[in-house]
């Protein structure tokens, strides 16, 4: 991703877009920082392509991509839910 | 794929639709109210306005300048989430008559249990009996998590918060907590359920269905929360599937037609209900929690466990009677 | 061009009903409580009789009438509410809410004491304990102004320069309910008035193709069917609150004009010009009486018989008290020896009533400036007479004659 662009933050009150919008997505931010060491592992042989990590997961960090699951670690917080849940075991927390 | 006029929504459906929450939010790693919020979304299927009061999910995803909203939003207070959206169903009701817009759009509220059970209920109440066609979905993490894990209307019983501790006097929140959904159902609205992320489809579909509602419409969903409940955050989901499986939080569905209630129970809670042998005893949810560590550590509390046990066992029962399962 | 208009006899409270009425906003949310009962009962005729399509929701709280009026604006519709004393007090939390997010709400205050101890009747407490809210606030002397001023609330409110929510106020039971002629004008001239609601533009950012964003630029509402969705009453930190705020103050400096250029098109359109300040008499006075609302009218009787005794005395009546009209009442005081600043209101532990701080305030840095007393009068609804404003006016000529204030702050019809 480019660096950002558009409208300044912080603004000054000329700039700042009116009445408290909130006004650039989320997407910029990394949440991936956010991991304490750990990361989700997919293991695609095991993976059946249920989703159901894609419906538990809080940041919508793990999706199916050509019927298997694979993580976004720009965004993956590394909270564990997606290994626990996972009704094939096909995801592991792994040391980074 | 429409879930619309009765048809279930499937799996598939649902897989193929993009998320209405876009990733980057603040929310703790692995709380489950963004899950819950993510699950319904994949519900939208006409044009949607959401409201939510202040809590975890307003602030951890509109925190200047980012927003994680994908569907048009606003906040404006604590405990007036229904009341806002009671004025924004009303505007576009308004729209609708004076012909500046073709159809009124689905209008979703997604709320935590302290604006919704406590500071949030009149309100709430109010705009139930109006009869305005809106969803309140309250995501219930059972307590005022965003200041910091103080006790609401909707604390579990004997759970430790940080205004109901568990002390050498008092061992947690003294009161049981209050039945919201059953409140509501005694609004006469015409869809009123209880939900959990632990069942996704079971979830979605019940969106739908109150989305679809001609008239307000009330979801209560359980969502764990690992800072307040004291778990590790990857057990979120479980500790969801043991509230259903102890029927701590059962599953069921209510709607008024005509001034009759159809009660049912679904998903894991309507099979409990025809194979009770399936009800796992309450102390299999209690013990994944920390809030309720000090019914176990350093003494056992048979005593409250078993106190709770009969309280779950009555409102199940009481569940199962009203469900026409007894 | 005056348009022809009609008299009806209407109490205050019926007039402004009869505004909304024509004005036909979207949605009125709205709960009753004394004395602004009326506006909201007559409202409610228009609309089971199908006079109107606007919305009616009838809230179970004030603090839920505000609520629904912010949800309703945000959608860029027109919304309207009334209350007054404790209803608005109630709201209080709100009021910042509609303020600080923009939204150009419409709301007819009927004020009323504060409790305790309960009263039912007029003083300015209510809204002068909200006037940092961030709301204009317009204060009525009679029943044909608060018609007059209703109709022009929508035009200052969604002026693109200001967008910020408008109070219109009428004393409780002195204007509320008492008949009044009052000439309305027809109800496509109203509608032509104020025209369609508009909303200003915002520019976001969205997602872009490929990663990145791309910057767009949408009507400031909420819009299920606009490319882009907006986030609104979003969470500002520490490092951007205060931007938001100085916005708000721009808005209430572009005010001052906009209620002037509202003020003069109207007078255009009716024959009623209105302005910020209203004075009566000031020319060569020596001793002036600054007020709000309906005493204001009592007082001009006082001064117009003080005057054919030989007195040189005037009133300024405050009609627009947020924005302040700082230099116009510099400009209008220029010379005057003695003001007495009426209030209707306290503000206990202050160094005077509301209005006359802010009197006091705004002739500080003037170098030569005329003196001040405060008198305080009416709370709770205890009368004023012509009498009684004759007496301030003799008081403020022998302090004009003197030279000294004893004591500034005095109380009108208070026993002991």
């Amino acid at each position: 991703m480019a660096g950002e662009k558009g409208i300044p933050f912080p603004a000054t009150w000329r700039e700042a877009p009116m009445g408290a919008i909130a006004y650039k997505p989320s997407t910029l931010l990394r949440t991936g920082t956010w991991r304490l060491g750990y990361k989700p592992v997919v293991d695609e042989e095991k993976c059946t392509g249920c989703g159901m990590c894609h419906l538990y997961c809080p940041d919508g960090a793990i999706g199916l991509v050509d019927g298997k699951a694979r993580v976004d670690y720009n965004y993956c917080k590394g909270c564990g839910i997606c290994a626990e849940e996972c009704p094939s075991g096909a995801i592991s927390m792994v040391e980074e | 794929m429409s879930g619309r006029k009765g048809r279930r929504l499937t799996l598939k459906d649902v897989l193929g639709r993009k998320d209405l929450i876009y990733p980057g939010h603040r929310a703790c790693a692995g709380c489950v109210s963004l899950t819950v919020i993510r699950q319904a979304l994949k519900a939208i299927e006409r044009p949607t306005v959401a409201v939510s009061p202040t809590g975890c999910a307003e602030v951890t995803t509109s925190i200047i300048p980012y927003t994680s909203w994908a569907v048009p939003w606003i906040h404006s207070a604590f405990e007036n989430a229904a009341a806002t959206a009671a004025g924004i169903e009303a505007a576009f009701r308004a729209m609708k008559k004076m012909g500046q817009v073709k159809e009124i759009p689905d209008i979703i509220v997604f709320g935590g249990d302290g604006g919704t059970v406590d500071i949030g209920f009149q309100a709430l109440s109010g705009a139930a009996e109006r009869g305005h066609d809106f969803l309140y979905v309250l995501y219930d993490n059972e307590a005022y998590m965003n200041t910091g894990i103080q006790r609401s209307g909707a604390t579990f019983k004997y759970a430790w918060t940080t205004t109901s501790p568990a002390g050498k006097a008092i061992p947690g929140k003294p009161q049981w907590r209050k039945p919201i959904a059953l409140i509501m159902v005694e609004h006469r609205m015409p869809y009123v359920a209880t939900a959990s992320p632990s069942e996704p489809m079971d979830l979605i579909n019940k969106i739908r269905r109150g989305l679809d509602a001609e008239g307000p419409a009330f979801i209560h969903i359980i969502c764990p929360c690992p800072r307040g409940w004291r778990f590790d955050s990857r057990l979120g989901i479980k500790v969801a599937k043991a509230a259903v499986q102890t029927c701590v939080f059962p599953l069921w569905e209510a709607r008024w037609e005509d001034g009759q209630l159809d009660f049912k129970l679904t998903g894991t809670s309507l099979a409990i209900a025809k194979k009770p042998e399936l009800k796992k005893p309450v102390e299999e949810y209690l013990e994944l929690q920390g809030r309720f560590r000090h019914l176990f550590k350093p003494v056992r509390r048979e005593d409250l466990i078993a106190e709770i046990q009969a309280s779950v066992d009555a409102e199940w029962a009481y569940l199962l009677k009203r469900a026409g399962m007894a | 061009m005056v348009v022809e208009q009609k008299a009806i006899g209407m109490t205050g409270d019926e007039a402004i009903a009869y505004a909304v009425k024509q004005v036909e906003p979207h949605v009125v949310a709205a709960y009753p409580i004394t004395p602004q009962t009326i506006i909201v009962e007559r409202f409610s005729e228009y609309v089971a009789d199908g006079e109107v399509k606007t919305e009616f929701v009838a809230v179970e709280s004030e603090h839920s009438a505000l609520s629904a009026c912010v949800g309703a604006a945000a959608t860029g519709a027109r919304a309207f509410t009334a209350t007054a004393s404790q209803g608005l007090a109630l709201m209080w939390e709100i009021l910042y809410i509609a303020s600080g997010l923009r939204l150009p709400i419409v709301m007819g205050i009927v004020n009323r004491a504060l409790s305790a101890p309960i009263n039912i009747h007029c003083d300015h407490s209510d809204t002068l304990g909200a006037r940092d809210s961030g709301w204009i606030q317009i204060y009525c002397e009679n029943s044909q102004e608060a018609y007059d001023s209703t109709i022009q609330a929508w035009r200052i409110a969604e002026h693109p320069d200001v967008r910020l929510p408008v109070m219109v106020n009428i004393d409780g039971f002195v204007l509320s309910h008492t008949l009044e002629d009052v000439r309305v004008l027809p109800d496509d001239v109203v509608k032509e008035f104020v025209g369609e609601p508009s909303v200003p533009k915002v520019r976001i950012e969205v997602p872009a193709d490929g990663g990145g964003t791309r910057v767009v630029e949408l009507p400031y509402k909420l819009d299920p069917w606009a490319p882009h969705p907006l986030t609104m009453g979003a969470f500002a930190m520490y490092d951007s609150y205060f931007e938001y705020k100085r916005q708000q103050e721009e808005a209430m400096k572009a005010a001052l004009r906009v209620v002037e250029e509202v003020g003069r098109e109207y007078g255009e359109l009716t024959g009623r010009y209105y302005g910020l300040l209203h004075p009566h008499e000031l020319e060569d006075a020596e001793a002036v009486v600054v007020g709000m609302g309906s005493a204001m009218g009592t007082a001009s009787i006082a001064v117009d018989e003080l005057r054919r005794e030989g007195h040189k005395v005037g009133l300024l009546r405050v009609r627009c008290f947020r924005p302040f009209p700082v230099e116009r009442l510099r400009e209008a005081l220029r010379g005057v020896k003695v003001v007495a600043v009426m209030d209707r209101a306290m503000s206990f532990g202050g160094p005077g009533g509301p209005l006359y701080t802010e009197v006091a305030t705004a002739l500080y840095p003037e170098r030569e400036r005329p003196l001040l007393l405060n008198y305080i009068y009416g709370l709770g609804g205890r009368d004023i007479s012509v009498a009684d404003f004759k007496k301030v006016l003799m008081e403020a000529l022998e302090v004009a004659r003197t030279g000294e204030v004893v004591e500034h702050m005095r109380y009108v019809g208070l026993r002991g």
